[in-house]
């Protein structure tokens, strides 16, 4: 008998049919990755188990029982959990008093040393090790999401559902991670993984269910299938996996970072040389100076020390607006944050940037014909999906937003793009589009700079890679002559000889 | 198609609220005895029944034209203006001083748009150090703006009480304006001057840049995503200071107009709070330029019409406060409106 079973279940929003007659099935004490691209409707039939949205109609069983969950308070009751991308944890009280919320020991007054001992317990029992009293707030990424996997399990969840933990982690953090499911699955306990991403779901999963644009395509034990048939399950089409580069040419330089100081906390410094024709991959585990030379690259922010040098030009102490000018453009690593105006239409979103162009104003008043042509041209030729050119950039995916911004700032031919994580969040048929203009750029020869987290991408897109640690660039390596074990021990701090 | 269908949503839901802030306040007119439609009836025709009324209702507008566009203005860029009261009476009495001092020596004709353009000026200052606080220093604009309004109400009264008070005058006032310096009626006998068109022109300027400038599309970034805006090379700084800047210049154009139109001299005091009920205009009106006339009409429309009320049906004029207070609270929370109509969202 399934712990869960989910029968027929259908969900609109408005006009739109985010489930479709979905059946969805999961095994007691199995690990169960729920794959699909973004707006597959995963979040969504997880949402509906937990009681936060309720389906149109359909039925649900839990342990062959038929049950209707109006709330998470319900969901809990029937022991089942779930870890949101977003924390529901409150920043300014301990770990101990997060995790007894809701369910606090003691009659009158809390009894702290009762919870503390329950606790305790379960720790060992599932090998987490938290300091108690520490505030949330000071907690990094992976340690608040331990935590709420932990209240979870506190609260009696024997059915836990992750959505998309791995999209905030560093690769250390997700082994962690993995390491505690493991754990779990060894306990009894069934696990819910919503997740876009092949590789996480290969390593980890018993069985894998596929969705696609509200409907179930299909549900298959792991050790049968292989990550291409899964992908051309997820986006429908056969996906060919290997881009083929072409021979690497570089020209002249185009940028150079003369001992570029980025962090306050250390004396290291980053100094490298971008040529035309050239991607120069910087991997590094998140948090190592990437953020602050993203900053420093488009204007925003001041290096601490150092020169940038931009076709021989000392461009250190030149505001945003003229670097765009000159023909520098950005892919900024937070697109909500630092890319798009998400209440504005796409249109506008086109000028961002280049709204002192003289293609698009003279004097001061805004040339919208031009505009609009040059946003078509973009529309089509990056084959993005929009309804119209008036439509609010918000209401598209976050794989075409990031198409706009790409084609924004790779269409008025720039002759330098620093792309920083430029793929983060995006599903893979936007991965590969993006990574396939990547190397198009590179071919008409432009100079580009990609920052990335994702050890893979580097390698795959770089020709020149230099690792980040600690804001020094403290290893560089010619693509081909170095391996991804070395490439670890760099990030992880070792100096090569 | 969308946003079509948004801008009626938003129009419904005013018109809904208004509508409810006429229905709750019949219903209180009911329970103290008054009879709501003899009263309604009054203030129609006291706002619309005779040229005169209808006159007296577009004076009452323009003023709050004029700080609806100011505070629409700088809500646009993110910015909140709260600081209208202020310099409302830094332009009225920097532009009455100049037209005073000047219009011994030197024709009306000159006389009048440099006082204006002083006027103007003073807002301008006061605004944009509001602007300048927050980009250099960081300090929240609201704090700073009501200081501010502090620090310009009691300053005007101090110098109409003191240096600058009529001869042999028993209230704080400056010397009245020269005829010809004050703004003509439009209609003979009443209150509405030519300020009327130049509102209405700065409304068609107002949109023209925000649709078709850099510059208002530089506003509309920075009001929808600060930091998109700073990475897309707006000079945020320069422009939270400018921003500021030209909303206090909208805003003193209340004052000179009031000034120099309604009541011919500075009187302390003379704005009580027109600035304030400007943010009103503004949240109805959806910062934009139709928005803004039509709430302004609204809002007159009480006011002129509230004389009328109180004759007729004896009601205290001060309840058009209460309707004007209940549709900010409905248009501030649409959830209400939505709520009422069984269109929550989930």
């Amino acid at each position: 008998m399934p712990a869960i079973l989910m029968k027929q279940i259908s969900k609109a929003f408005d006009r739109l049919k985010a489930l479709d007659h979905v059946d969805f099935e999961v095994d007691a004490g199995e690990v169960h990755c729920l794959l699909g691209e973004n707006g597959a409707g995963k979040s969504t039939l997880m949402n509906i188990l937990y009681g936060l949205y309720h389906a149109d109609a359909g039925e649900i069983y839990i342990h062959g029982k038929a049950v209707h969950i109006a709330n998470p308070k319900i969901a809990q009751q029937y022991h089942i959990g779930m870890v949101h991308q977003h924390f529901m944890l409150i920043e300014s009280m301990t770990v101990l008093q997060n995790i007894i919320l809701g369910n606090e020991a003691g009659r009158f007054a809390i009894d702290y040393a009762e919870n503390r001992s329950r606790i305790d317990e379960l720790e060992r029992l599932y090998h987490f090790d938290f300091d108690l009293d520490k505030p949330i707030s000071v907690l990094s990424v992976g340690e608040k999401q331990r935590v709420e996997i932990f209240k979870a399990l506190y609260r009696g969840a024997d059915i836990v559902i992750l959505d998309e933990p791995t999209a905030v982690l560093t690769p250390q953090e997700v082994d962690v991670l993995f390491r505690i499911l493991d754990d779990m699955r060894k306990q009894g306990k069934t696990i819910i993984f919503i997740t876009h991403k092949l590789h996480e779901t290969m390593v980890l999963s018993d069985r894998v269910t596929v969705l696609r644009n509200g409907k179930i395509i299909g549900s298959l034990r792991t050790e049968e299938v292989t990550p291409k048939i899964l992908a051309t399950m997820m986006v429908g089409y056969a996906i060919d996996f290997d881009i083929v580069k072409s021979t690497f040419k570089p020209g002249k330089p185009v940028l150079e970072l003369r001992q570029l100081k980025v962090l306050a906390a250390s004396h290291a410094t980053i100094s490298l040389q971008v040529r035309q024709g050239e991607i120069y991959g910087i991997a590094g585990v998140d948090g190592n100076g990437q953020q602050e030379l993203e900053g420093i690259l488009a204007g925003t922010a001041k290096p601490l020390s150092g020169r940038i040098i931009f076709n021989g030009e000392d461009i250190t102490a030149m505001p945003a607006a003229k670097r765009k000018a000159k023909g520098i453009a950005l892919i900024p690593s937070d697109r909500l944050q630092n890319a798009i105006l998400p209440g504005m239409p796409i249109i506008d979103n086109y000028l961002l940037g280049f709204q002192h162009n003289s293609m698009f104003s003279h004097f001061g008043i805004l040339r919208f014909n031009v505009l609009k042509k040059h946003a078509d041209n973009m529309v089509n030729q990056y084959s993005i999906k929009i309804s119209a050119l008036e439509q609010p950039i918000s209401q598209l995916s976050g794989g075409n937003q990031q198409k706009i911004v790409f084609s924004r700032e790779a269409g008025l031919n720039p002759l330098l793009l620093v792309a920083v994580q430029p793929v983060r969040g995006l599903d893979i048929g936007a991965i590969d589009a993006i990574h396939r203009q990547l190397l198009q750029l590179r071919d008409r020869g432009k100079a580009i700079l990609l920052i990335s987290t994702e050890l893979s991408e580097i390698m795959e897109m770089s020709d020149t890679i230099g690792v980040l640690y600690k804001g020094e660039l403290i290893a560089q390596r010619k693509a081909g002559e170095v391996t991804i074990e070395q490439l670890g021990l760099f990030m992880a701090g070792e100096r090569p000889e | 198609m969308t946003r079509n269908r948004k801008y009626l949503e938003d129009v419904g839901f005013s018109l809904v609220a208004i509508l409810l802030s006429f229905l709750l306040v019949a219903v209180i007119m009911l329970i103290l005895g008054y009879n709501p439609i003899e009263a309604y009836k009054a203030l129609f025709e006291g706002a619309f029944g005779s040229s005169y009324s209808l006159s007296l209702t577009l004076s009452k507008s323009v003023p709050l034209i004029f700080v609806g566009l100011a505070v629409g203005f700088a809500l646009q860029g993110g910015l909140f203006n709260i600081g209208g009261e202020g310099q409302i009476y830094i332009g009225g009495f920097v532009a009455a001083i100049t037209g005073l001092l000047l219009s011994h020596t030197i024709p009306a004709f000159i006389t009048l748009p440099v006082a204006v353009l002083s006027g103007m000026a003073g807002g301008f200052l006061w605004g944009g150090t509001i602007g300048l606080i927050k980009a250099k220093l960081n300090i929240n604009e609201v704090i700073v703006a009501i200081m501010m309004n502090y620090i310009a109400q009691l300053m005007t009264s101090y110098f109409v009480n003191g240096p600058f008070i009529a001869a042999k005058s028993m209230t704080p006032q400056t010397e009245i304006l020269p005829l010809n310096l004050q703004l003509p009626k439009i209609i003979p006998n009443t209150q509405l001057t030519t300020s009327l068109y130049i509102a209405l022109i700065m409304c068609v300027l107002y949109g023209f840049v925000m649709k078709r400038t850099v510059f208002g599309f530089e506003v509309k970034a920075m009001g929808n995503n600060l930091h998109s805006a700073a990475t897309g090379g707006i000079y945020v700084a320069r422009n939270t200071v400018l921003i500021m800047a030209l909303s206090g210049a909208l805003a003193a154009m209340a004052g000179i107009f009031e000034v120099f139109g309604t009541y011919g001299r500075f009187i302390d005091g003379f704005s009580s709070g027109i600035g304030f009920t400007g943010i009103a205009i503004a949240f109805i009106g959806q910062s934009t330029p139709i928005g803004i006339i039509l709430a302004s009409l609204l809002f007159g429309s009480l006011q002129a019409g509230a004389m009328q009320m109180s004759m007729m049906a004896g009601i205290s004029a001060n309840i058009n406060n209460v309707i004007q207070g209940l549709v900010i609270v409905f248009i501030a929370t649409p959830n209400i409106i939505r709520f009422a109509f069984g269109k929550r969202r989930s």
